[in-house]
């Protein structure tokens, strides 16, 4: 049981958490929207959004604390790790920017998570089989919410477009590393833990080619792909997300509702 | 009365005070009409309940557990909550009161059997709750709490709560 490359190994620990922090961050990003939507409506979808990510987030920190070989707390591990232990993917914690970009990103984010959950309906770890018919429900909503925004930013006035064009330009050289198999989710694949996100790439790049035909855009070539998340690597920004996310635990140890 | 009666009684017991716990947010409803509370099971004077949240990241989980915590202390047992997690919450577990319940409130039930494939841009007519027009349009996807989104009657003006399917 112990083994590092079964269930509760090191591998498994490092997997979960990487998924973790992709679903923690961009909840925390999501969440700095709140109040400073464009109107009400997204006032109050976005931090739904955001919601549906901080609770999935948690019950995944909640399913590694729990893992015999882990040693922290749920809280712990979302407030009390330093950057490079963050394993989540770049785009993520891409700056808000514009509401074109914050709808861009989550429209590409839960194209792929939707079926990568659907995926961990399958999975040989029953909690996160658990998890998964849920979140999978939740993030088809993400999708559709997102898609339509995307259609209408992309097929909206000149303004709306030229933003949705820049999104576009700016985040899709971050879509590669969705898909990038780290050594530790290598293992869980072959233990069956966690799946491959390799089947889901052409789906995923056929949904994005057809939201983006509704919309007037194109896929961008990119030749130079973003990446580094996986392996702690983060953005500039990312230390910034980090002093507000944690300031509270950091500022008052031990501190709980 | 033999000890297997007075077993079922008891049992029977517990799940009226925790069935009557009612949802924080949507106070019309109990969390047995929601289909959360999934069973209550003696151990010795231990009533345990089994709660499913209905979505990952639903704020009043922990208020509806300490409420569960406290019906079950007050009803003389010693209370025991537990969350599980699989099978997920459905819609579908909205009883037909609860259904009607929501309506009376002015909240539109769900009306699709959940798990259907949505296609994108998918709509659903939903009739209004106060003045059941067809003609009622959707304002967002996500509302008030997690579980709703927003619509508004196009017949009498009224906007209105839906509870959507998951
Ligand atoms: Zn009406």
């Amino acid at each position: 049981m112990t083994n590092n490359q079964s269930y509760g190994g090191a591998d498994h620990i490092e997997a979960l958490l990487a998924l973790a922090d992709d679903h923690l961050i961009l909840g925390h990003r999501l969440s700095e929207w709140c109040g400073h939507a464009p109107m009400l409506e997204e006032d109050l979808s976005l931090p739904n959004m955001a919601l549906d990510l901080l609770g999935q987030a948690r019950n995944l920190f909640a399913h590694v604390a729990n893992l015999e070989n882990c040693g922290k707390s749920e809280d712990d591990l979302a407030y009390l790790r330093s950057d490079r232990e963050y394993k989540n993917c770049l785009m993520v914690e891409r700056p808000n920017g514009d509401f074109a970009h914050t709808m861009l990103r989550q429209l590409y984010f839960a194209a792929f998570m939707q079926p990568y959950w659907q995926a961990m309906e399958d999975s040989t770890d029953d909690t996160l089989r658990a998890l998964a018919g849920k979140a999978e429900k939740e993030m088809s909503y993400h999708i559709r919410h997102a898609g339509e925004w995307v259609v209408r930013l992309g097929d909206g006035t000149e303004e709306s477009a030229h933003r949705m064009v820049n999104a576009v330009v700016a985040l899709h050289p971050y879509t590669d590393e969705l898909f990038e198999i780290s050594a530790p989710l290598q293992n869980c694949i072959e233990h069956g833990l966690l799946p491959d996100p390799t089947p889901i790439r052409a789906p995923w790049q056929a949904m994005i080619e057809d939201i983006f035909s509704q919309a007037y855009l194109t896929i961008p070539d990119v030749p130079f792909p973003q990446e580094g998340g996986r392996h702690g690597r983060h953005t500039e920004d990312f230390g910034h997300l980090l002093s507000e996310l944690q300031y509270m635990q950091r500022a008052y140890p031990g501190m709980a509702w | 009365m033999s000890v297997a009666a007075k077993q079922d009684l008891s049992t029977a017991r517990a799940w009226a005070a925790a069935s009557a716990v009612v949802d924080p947010e949507v106070p019309c409803v109990t969390i047995a009409d929601l289909g959360i509370l999934r069973s209550v099971e003696l151990q010795g004077d231990t009533a345990i309940a089994h709660v499913t949240p209905t979505y990952s990241g639903c704020p009043a989980v922990l208020a509806i557990e300490l409420a569960v915590e406290a019906a079950l202390l007050e009803a003389g047992f010693n209370p025991r909550v537990e969350r599980v997690l699989s099978p997920p919450w459905t819609t579908d577990w909205i009883t037909e009161e609860g259904q009607s319940k929501l309506k009376a409130y002015g909240i539109a039930p769900p009306v699709k059997a959940s798990g259907s494939k949505r296609a994108l841009f998918d709509d659903t007519v939903i009739a209004c709750p106060r003045c059941e027009s067809h003609n009622t349009q959707k304002v967002s996807e996500f509302g008030s709490t997690a579980c709703k989104a927003q619509y508004r009657c196009c017949d009498c003006s009224e906007p209105f709560d839906y509870f959507k399917c998951i």
